[in-house]
């Protein structure tokens, strides 16, 4: 799923601009799979399956693979409509530099949960 | 064709509250027994435009909504920009209860929700024999901080988008988009530190005065109740549940397939809550 972010975020020309100052690379965790994104203007520009020693990122988004599936159902339970409710249920944590994260927030949060998509959710 | 214009009226009111003059904002509609609805943090009473044009609530009750100092149309204190604003229990419940005394209402039913919905738990304990009832929406005596709320009121940080997104996913993905959307544009809109400032309040860690507070309401002079959505995971369900067990003789509902913002995110969902709720305590007399 994480694989699918590019075409997923890059395909959705909002989404692209409300990302359109955004220059980072961040990690997301699936279990204990590394995956290691770069943005560019708003544009994923390449998702890495890891792990990489020694690859700096500037904040991790890390949850189990049951946590990510159930934030990605087409109509979400309660408490998985979007990663800080899976945070807030211990299911997630979220490190590092958070300052891009927080200053992008709606796009972030629409980022993680774009493989929703997929499932014909919004 | 006739201009369609709501039945909602606002006017300023001078109010002095803890020393200090305030020009406060306030919005009303209908006839009947007073009904006094408090916005959540860092909004203002637009969230209750709804039901202040459902004739099926002001066929019978006057419906009054203020912006809290601060917030809205409302004006901070003189001297507001050298201060940082931090709500406290006795501030809104002096608020709220300077607001109806003003206005010589008569035993009203206060409605609040969020922050709104815990400070009626104060005002019942309190205030219990001037008021009709109390309707707590999301309302925990005690919910858990889950956000680092520095981050509301911080230069590296737009305001109004972070206070909009921290709470996006609190409503429910059922709720419609248009009323979702209009929810959050009202969350975009608060002076800087105000959401924050509110929070102090919300998440304040004063569990031994709330306790307090539930075991003196007594709930057949003051009825409380209690509605919580499903899809509200900063005062959760169980967190509303837990208040209930707290207040004797009070009533706790929870609302399928609704978030944290039930009156603005779903209007016409809330209805089928909140109109036997009304109707409960307009009958009960």
């Amino acid at each position: 799923m994480i694989a699918k972010l590019p075409e997923l975020v890059n395909g959705d020309e909002r989404l692209v601009w409300r990302g359109r100052f955004l220059a980072v690379d961040f990690l997301v965790e699936v279990g204990d799979i590394p995956y290691y994104v770069s943005i560019q203007s708003g544009r994923i520009t390449s998702v890495d399956r890891g792990p990489f020693p020694m690859r700096p990122w500037r904040f991790a988004v890390r949850a189990t693979a049951e946590a990510w599936e159930k934030l990605w159902e087409s109509v979400p339970q309660p408490g998985y409509t979007d990663i800080l409710g899976v945070m807030k249920r211990g299911e997630a944590r979220i490190e590092g530099d958070l300052q891009p994260l927080i200053a992008n927030l709606r796009y972030f949060k629409e980022v993680l949960a774009a493989p929703r998509r997929l499932k014909g959710g919004v | 064709m006739a201009a369609e214009i709501e039945p909602i009226v606002g006017r300023y009111i001078h109010l002095r509250m803890g020393g200090r003059p305030y020009r406060v904002y306030f919005e009303e509609a209908g006839k009947g027994i007073p009904l006094v609805c408090l916005h959540t943090a860092g909004s203002d009473t637009r969230q209750y435009r709804h039901l202040m044009t459902d004739p099926a609530v002001t066929e019978h009750y006057r419906v009054l909504a203020f912006d809290l100092p601060w917030h809205g149309k409302s004006t901070p204190p003189p001297g507001w920009h050298e201060e940082e604003y931090r709500l406290t229990t006795e501030a809104y419940a002096g608020a709220v209860m300077g607001f109806c005394r003003a206005l010589e209402l008569d035993r009203p039913v206060v409605m609040g929700c969020s922050m709104g919905g815990r400070i009626v738990i104060p005002l019942a304990a309190e205030y219990g024999k001037e008021l009709r009832a109390v309707i707590g929406l999301e309302a925990g005596y005690q919910v858990q901080p889950w956000f680092d709320n520095t981050w509301l009121h911080h230069p590296d940080v737009h305001g109004g988008e972070i206070c909009a997104a921290r709470v996006s996913g609190l409503m429910a993905p059922q709720s419609p988009e248009e009323t979702r959307w209009e929810t959050l544009w009202g969350y975009m809109q608060s002076g800087p530190g105000v959401f924050k400032g509110d929070l102090y309040f919300y998440f304040q860690r004063a569990e031994a005065d709330f306790h307090g507070y539930m075991a003196r309401i007594d709930t057949k002079v003051c009825p409380v109740y209690l509605l919580a959505g499903e899809y509200d995971y900063s005062c959760t369900p169980e967190d509303t549940q837990r208040t209930g067990t707290h207040i004797q003789g009070s009533e706790v509902i929870i609302m399928k397939e609704m978030g944290h913002f039930p009156m603005s995110e779903n209007p016409d969902h809330f209805r089928s809550y909140i109109l036997p709720v009304l109707e409960k305590i307009r009958t009960r007399e």
